[in-house]
């Protein structure tokens, strides 16, 4: 068994059917942080009409809201936020195209059977290890929603982040013992 | 009036910046009690996927501590619990002002993450310092200022639970509910938690009691022997539940458990449960 998976983005369906629970992967390209705030606030937009103001097909939602970067410093402290707050909204942003999320913490039925469904996988990251995992951002910049402060919504691109498969595409859980 | 008082004078500048200092250290440098309780885990854990995350925590404190960068990105709710001597005469400025603004500075020097909104249902609006922080105070005898700190996360605040238990219920039901409340958060607080208990009192001191508990040195036992029996046992059990470091099974999901009690109305016997993750961020000051 490989030590590691390699993640890329795009994450394509392809790569999301090929990730099993419990594979350790390492997530490399460009991923969108957003939280409660923000997940609100596009759902709100998507319901009245409008058009999700970044590019969500193949790509991956990070539930984190950063500490400010110091300055010279690309980003602050940046763990996992829980995941289940989230429930409500990730199945409409999946059926739009959002392929992966990542979190810490369970989630509920609707959003591992839109999972199936779509091809999408959930990562877990360790949380409280917002220091260690702010090693692995390149860049940051807000895309979206800068009035939230630490809820707006930001492209920040990584290398080799750390996570774990926690619901694969197929719905196998790694929480489920 | 006041003939006889001897009284001492504390600036309230000084206060501002012992709870400004508090918080600085707090959110970037993990204490010794939770370094040593994540040390111990880590050579008696048996699953791998959990020593990897105890290993991922111990690197994450180690980076925090020498870039000076906050432990966690959730950088809390600021928590001060101060016993305020009777002869002290606090001058030039207010009392929680004062701790106000040592919080407000220490998160904006500190690059600390802000996150108290201004009303809970409707506007939701970030207060933008970190404040207002909460403040419990006590007066006692002496001419000193004792304060007491937290940076309370909410990942592991939202898995915490008060139950108004019954006499009859005895310590079995005392054990089944703080049991329970763990077995139920699973991996969402945080793992390896310390888990804070208040028994007794009214559901409001049951909270508090639970909250001061959660600040306790980790691996530190109530006086009580029969209480500092019970935090053992109820610890052993909570590490028999395999959630694990991170939630991924282990036979680390607890590095401490610590509880208060009060006295308590004849008809009650109120148990509350706050849960904190590993990154628990306290410290102590004396003025």
């Amino acid at each position: 068994m490989k030590e590691f998976c390699e993640v890329v983005t795009p994450f394509t369906e392809e790569q999301a059917r090929s990730l099993k629970a419990g594979d350790r992967v390492l997530i490399t390209g460009e991923l969108y942080t957003g939280r409660d705030a923000a997940h609100k606030r596009l759902i709100e937009l998507v319901n009245a009409g409008g058009e999700i103001p970044f590019d969500i097909k193949d790509s991956i939602i990070y539930y984190v809201g950063p500490t400010p970067a110091k300055p010279g410093a690309i980003c602050g402290s940046a763990g996992p936020t829980s995941s289940y707050r989230m429930d409500k909204y990730a199945p409409t942003l999946m059926e739009l195209g959002l392929r992966g999320m990542i979190g810490k913490g369970i989630r509920n039925h609707d959003v591992i059977e839109t999972m199936k469904r779509v091809g999408a996988v959930y990562f877990a990251a360790t949380g409280g290890a917002g220091a260690l995992l702010s090693q692995c951002v390149n860049s940051s910049r807000v895309i979206a929603y800068e009035d939230l402060g630490p809820e707006a919504v930001r492209l920040i691109s990584v290398t080799d982040f750390p996570a774990i498969v926690a619901i694969d595409s197929y719905g196998a859980n790694l929480y489920d013992r | 009036m006041g003939r006889d008082a001897h009284m001492r004078e504390i600036q309230a500048d000084l206060i501002k910046d012992t709870i400004k200092t508090l918080f600085l250290d707090a959110n970037i440098s993990i204490g010794e009690d939770v370094s040593t309780a994540i040390e111990s885990a880590y050579a008696r854990e048996k699953s791998p996927i959990g020593k990897t995350v105890l290993k991922q925590i111990q690197d994450n404190n180690r980076i925090a501590a020498e870039q000076e960068l906050a432990i966690c990105q959730d950088t809390g709710y600021a928590i001060v619990f101060v016993t305020l001597g009777q002869d002290v005469h606090i001058v030039g400025g207010g009392y929680s002002q004062a701790i106000n603004q040592g919080v407000r500075e220490a998160y904006e020097e500190g690059y600390f993450r802000k996150s108290v909104v201004d009303e809970p249902i409707y506007s939701r609006k970030n207060t933008g310092d970190n404040t207002p922080a909460i403040i419990y105070t006590d007066i006692a005898p002496g001419e000193n200022i004792d304060i007491e700190v937290a940076a309370k996360g909410f990942g592991s605040e939202n898995m915490s639970a008060v139950k108004m238990l019954v006499p009859s219920d005895g310590e079995e039901g005392v054990i089944d509910f703080i049991v329970d409340t763990v077995r139920k958060a699973g991996p969402n607080p945080c793992p390896p938690i310390i888990v804070g208990v208040g028994v007794g009192g009214t559901l409001d001191k049951a909270c508090v009691l639970a909250k001061k508990a959660t600040m306790r040195t980790v691996g530190s036992r109530n006086a009580h022997p029969a209480y500092a029996a019970l935090e053992e046992k109820i610890l052993e059990r909570i590490n028999k539940l395999g959630v694990g470091p991170a939630g991924f099974g282990g036979d680390t999901t607890a590095i401490g458990l610590n509880i208060e009690y009060h006295p308590t109305h004849i008809a009650g016997m109120p148990v509350a449960v706050n849960i904190c993750c590993h990154a628990s961020r306290h410290g102590i000051a004396r003025i």
